[in-house]
């Protein structure tokens, strides 16, 4: 073996890992995804399952949203005093409502809920399932006849993506709010004049656009997490590993997939 | 009548190129209680966690009342893991419920019983392994023999056909660990359920066996009733059973080259 083929097996190996994990998280999906007839709407499930699913939803985003909210309020609030120098330049500090609003509601509240998030949900679900994993109560679902995917991944999945649109709904009202308390204080736009203008500037498509993204991160930082905590090996420190991983991979995940959003939606333009 | 209700037919698995079990036979008979014995690493574990349908063999074939384990459709292996119970090491139990709703857990998924009955059926499980008064304690508030016991009660909330114990003795004090032993053996003998044990504690392995099979190194060494494993010339089985120091089983450990690594011979 000749040392020109050592880098070449080394990225050919790292791709070929890569597509392994991306499939495996693709397959851990649309299990879930089949598990859903017999977990929400079967006879027997059905007892379980809605109470499950309640309980992660509040654990997802219940717990979560003061935060959410105090980030974005800061957010906007330094939208509107990091803009405003640039807009007066322009003539244009009346145009920062509109700037900000659409920022928030397109793009900074979806993206901001969707980090916030990956704390809350994404390394809580992975470590809670690693530790599961670790403790064998995984195989001991598996020995009931009970599907962990339909169990325990699929009320995950569910909460994290109805729970990510809710908050970020909430995120973006706190972002305007926060720019808007700015601008009121500091830069001669009155509250009313603010509100005017953000509700001329948003469209219904910015407000669905950024409703898609939330729940499609929702979905990935849950799908992440499951699918990471499920293959944790090695005891307390596999569980860290496991956790770590998921909040790094869960971020690069939702800005790629922002971005290909956002192509996406430029390309249409919605 | 002595018939076998789960068959190891020439079992070979291998982990990452090593053999863990190597042509396993072994067959478990109705009724009986079978213990398991190996020392670490024998491959016990993963023969229990074959014969669960957890992980899958590489080749020989494993057959449940008929029934091939690798040919059967998911439905067919959800039938069968809900005719047999396992107890594993630690119990694991469901740490986000209480003691009650892990028994309950099987019935509510399993069966189409009201709320009712279920409470009575989780009542007498929990009667049988002497913890009825904790049934809405979380499992973090239970002692290590606590957690068995309830582990215990959701493995036969269904009434399996065969239990399954994994180092049911183990972390344990004596007296809990000959607590454990009694349940064992009332399960058996008073309901009828078959039992498979894989431990490697002496005692509580004489005090429950009707059979007793010896795993080293992915194959079995010895065979018995508890009397004819007490009464074995084969070394090796002598080491084992009697705890001794000196043996094949110790001599193996010491073939390492000890003296060569540390006077600088090896790598």
């Amino acid at each position: 073996m000749t040392p020109l083929f050592r880098p070449i097996i080394t990225v050919g190996a790292r791709a070929a890992a890569f597509v392994e994990f991306l499939g495996g998280v693709g397959y851990l999906l649309r299990d879930a995804v089949l598990a859903i007839p017999r977990g929400l709407l079967g006879r027997r499930g059905r007892r379980l399952s809605w109470r499950n699913l309640w309980a992660q939803m509040v654990r997802v985003g219940v717990r979560s949203i003061p935060i959410v909210m105090l980030v974005l309020f800061c957010i906007g609030a330094i939208l509107a005093l990091q803009m405003a120098p640039v807009l007066k330049n322009y003539g244009a500090t009346s145009q920062t409502a509109n700037i900000i609003s659409v920022a928030v509601f397109r793009e900074l509240g979806p993206l901001v809920s969707a980090i916030v998030l990956s704390g809350f949900a994404g390394a809580s679900i992975a470590a809670e399932i690693g530790t599961m994993v670790v403790s064998e109560e995984i195989e001991a679902l598996e020995s009931e006849a009970i599907s962990p995917i339909r169990f325990l991944v699929l009320p995950r999945i569910l909460a994290t993506t109805v729970m990510m649109a809710c908050v970020a709904v909430v995120g973006d009202l706190t972002g305007v709010l926060g720019g808007l308390v700015v601008s009121d204080s500091f830069l001669g736009i009155s509250a009313a004049q603010y509100v005017n203008r953000t509700f001329e500037a948003v469209r219904v498509q910015d407000f669905v656009t950024g409703l898609i993204k939330a729940g499609v991160f929702g979905m990935l930082i849950s799908a992440l997490a499951c699918f990471l905590g499920l293959r944790v090996t090695g005891g307390a420190q596999g569980v860290g590993v496991a956790t770590t991983r998921t909040v790094v991979l869960t971020i690069v995940a939702l800005i790629t997939v922002d971005l290909m959003f956002t192509s996406v939606f430029y390309y249409y333009g919605w | 009548m002595s018939q076998a209700a789960i068959q190891v037919l020439d079992v070979t698995k291998s982990y990452g190129g090593e053999k863990v079990l190597d042509a396993i036979r072994l067959d478990v008979i109705e009724g009986e209680t079978l213990v398991i014995m190996g020392g670490s690493g024998s491959g016990k574990s993963t023969l229990l966690r074959l014969m669960i349908g957890n992980i899958a063999y590489d080749s020989g074939d494993i057959v449940a009342w008929g029934k091939s384990l690798h040919s059967m459709t998911p439905r067919q292996m959800d039938d069968y893991r809900r005719s047999i119970g396992v107890l594993f090491q630690s119990g694991a139990l469901f740490n986000s419920m209480s003691v009650g709703d892990n028994v309950a857990l099987p019935l509510r998924e399993h069966t189409d019983l009201p709320e009712p009955t279920i409470a009575i059926i989780v009542k007498i499980k929990l009667e049988l392994v002497g913890l009825r008064e904790d049934a809405n304690k979380m499992p973090a508030e239970l002692s290590g023999g606590m957690m068995k016991r309830a582990g215990l009660a959701r493995a036969i909330a269904l009434d399996p056909k065969v239990l399954f114990y994994d180092e049911p003795s183990a972390g344990l004090d004596p007296v809990t660990s000959a607590e454990i032993d009694q349940l064992i053996i009332d399960l058996n003998r008073k309901l009828g359920v078959t039992s498979v044990v894989v431990t490697h504690e002496m005692d509580s392995a004489f005090r429950i066996a009707d059979r007793m099979v010896l795993l080293d190194r992915g194959k079995f060494v010895a065979r018995g009733t508890p009397q004819q494993m007490r009464d074995s010339d084969d070394p090796l089985v002598r080491q084992f059973v009697h705890g001794l120091t000196e043996g094949p089983l110790t001599d193996r450990r010491r073939a390492g080259g000890y003296e060569l690594d540390l006077l600088g011979g090896g790598v």
